[in-house]
């Protein structure tokens, strides 16, 4: 008896399953839209919602004698945002992170060449692995790991003194602005912090974008007489910059964003991310921090918009 | 002819040795850091790091299995998050692929884009976002409110390995299975799972490892509750007992080192 109840039910069921199968054949959009309902809610709702949120507190203020966020349209926050160290400070970020990505696709596309051209099939996987594990290793240690190298007694304080070559080093920590005391509390251990961290995003990029550059294409540049030189300035470079784009993508706005690297390593004068983090931590100030966070957005909109025009997207 | 097919100009099948060195050197900078996290887990110093270290020794381990409780808490902490965040951006993230691989709509591009979005702004942006949203909402700091960012940025990698998987996965096998009688249900039973199942699961390692490390969005979510890399940062400020750090670093290390090797052994094929 249960039996028989259980297989009705059962082919009831499948019944039930396939009208509703042959429902969304006939209404592919309802079936998209089932599928995306539930993540376009969270992505819409959760995280375009907070941006918005983000911007909406951008434009209250924080009452000074209160200090309470008073929920009222104004542009003081904007007005408090175009001081002159506020600037600079934008300015400072901003340069750095130029830097950052310059000296990441200088240092990323040898090893993507190699990668792309030279190594096996088994060694390019190695060399992917190889790349992409430092990605995923606690960022927070590696980052750490730099002011034991770069500190006064550090390994390559030791280096530079092993060989006699501290007045080198002494020459090199007395530029002004990016020199200091040691190399890890100067823009030299900033540099070369947010360099090491974010490489591995660079590289990966270059690397797609040079293993798809067609075999047929260099030879037949070498075909119709081109000189290796020539092959790899007016084919191979031209094909591989929408990858290296995409990858300066992630070391601009990376930078752009981060508080932690600056504070572990640096001379101590802020970084965008720094002033956000302040603001709405110890200065309770939400609005002011949104307000400035608005800038990095506005960078990056730009920056996105010419990553687009470049073929950066096609490359990701 | 002959002789031009075998070493063509712009050919040469041996890298150069200049090219060889710069590799080196640059595996060499990635490298370097875990060498040193390494070597100061082992030496005599508590304070202060000096090269070389005046003295090694294995006493750290102890320490840091026996005498430090307050490890325990953003250990359980983070490894909770990291799996209720890689749950839901499996779903979340494999839905939005499903929809975007089977037909081209109005708003496809909007959508990819948006699935991006939270990984291609800087994370402090997605960080104060989240922060000011709970702050206009009054919404009290929880684990909850770590989890919305969290799956917010996992759903990006989970979404790519899927989406990739898809879009080798022959369109004429689940043709075939609808003519054949089955309904989309059972189709994505017996053909999408299977041929999507390893990207699920790599995308899911790789999800659990990004939120296992995260720090830049958690900070703004977390309230008063300490991730393990909150813990990691405090420690790092605090000159007390550094090569426990360390320890518990080579554990994360080592934690999320497995998962990301077998995710890419997973999607090898996919990826070439």
């Amino acid at each position: 008896m249960t039996t028989h109840f259980s297989t009705q039910t059962k082919t009831a069921a499948v019944s039930l399953l396939h009208r509703i199968s042959t429902f969304f054949h006939h209404h592919p959009t309802m079936g998209l839209a089932l599928l995306l309902a539930i993540p376009l809610l969270w992505l819409g709702l959760v995280y375009l919602g907070s941006l918005a949120a983000l911007l909406l507190q951008s434009f209250f203020k924080l009452d000074d004698y209160t200090g309470q966020v008073v929920r009222e349209f104004t542009l003081d926050t904007y007005k408090q945002l175009f001081t002159r160290s506020n600037m600079d400070i934008v300015l400072r970020t901003a340069a750095m992170s130029t830097a950052v990505t310059l000296a990441c696709a200088l240092l990323a596309f040898p090893i993507s060449f190699y990668m792309a051209r030279y190594a096996s099939r088994a060694s390019k996987i190695a060399f992917y692995i190889a790349v992409t594990l430092p990605l995923w290793s606690s960022y927070l240690v590696r980052v750490y790991s730099w002011k034991l190298i770069l500190a006064k007694e550090g390994v390559i304080g030791w280096f530079f003194q092993a060989f006699g070559l501290q007045g080198v080093l002494d020459a090199i920590l007395a530029v002004p602005v990016i020199g200091g005391p040691s190399l890890s509390v100067s823009m030299y251990g900033t540099f070369f912090a947010f360099v090491y961290v974010w490489l591995p995003y660079m590289i990966i990029p270059t690397y797609t974008a040079l293993e798809r550059v067609p075999r047929s294409m260099l030879e037949a540049s070498a075909d119709l007489g081109a000189r290796p030189l020539d092959t790899f300035l007016r084919v191979i470079l031209p094909l591989a910059f929408p990858g290296v784009v995409a990858g300066s993508i992630f070391t601009f706005s990376l930078t752009l964003g981060d508080y932690i690297i600056p504070g572990v390593l640096g001379n101590s004068a802020f970084f965008i991310g720094q002033v956000v983090l302040t603001q709405q931590g110890t200065a309770g100030n939400i609005p002011l921090a949104a307000a400035i966070t608005v800038v990095p957005m506005i960078i990056m909109t730009i920056y996105l918009f010419i990553a687009g025009r470049l073929g950066a997207f096609e490359a990701l | 002819m002959q002789t031009r097919k075998q070493s063509p100009q712009s050919f040469a099948t041996r890298a150069p040795l200049e090219l060889k060195i710069l590799v080196a050197g640059v595996l060499l900078f990635l490298y370097c850091p875990f060498g040193i996290i390494l070597l100061y887990a082992f030496t005599t110093e508590e304070t202060a790091f000096t090269f070389p270290p005046p003295g090694l020794t294995l006493d750290w381990f102890g320490v840091a299995l026996f005498k430090r409780p307050d490890i325990w808490g953003p250990l359980t902490l983070s490894v909770q998050v990291a799996l209720v965040a890689t749950f839901i951006a499996l779903v979340l993230g494999s839905l939005i692929a499903l929809a975007v691989s089977r037909a081209k709509f109005f708003g496809r591009e909007a959508i990819t884009f948006l699935v991006i979005l939270p990984i291609a702004l800087p994370g402090i942006i997605t960080g104060i976002a989240l922060r000011s949203a709970i702050g206009l909402f009054g919404i009290d700091f929880s684990f909850w409110t770590i989890i919305v960012g969290h799956a917010t940025f996992c759903v990006v990698v989970v979404y790519n390995n899927v989406v990739a998987r898809l879009r080798r996965t022959a369109k004429s096998q689940m043709e075939a299975s609808a003519d054949l009688g089955a309904h989309s249900f059972q189709t994505f039973r017996y053909i999408i799972l299977p041929a999507i199942a390893t990207a699920l699961v790599a995308g899911g390692m790789l999800a659990f490892a990004l939120s296992f490390d995260e720090v830049i969005v958690t900070t703004f979510t977390a309230g008063q509750q300490t991730t393990l890399p909150i813990w990691i940062l405090g420690q790092l400020t605090r000159p007390r007992q550094r090569p426990v750090t360390n320890i518990v670093a080579l554990f994360v290390i080592a934690i999320t080192f497995i998962p990301i090797v077998i995710a890419q052994r997973l999607t090898q094929d996919t990826n070439e």
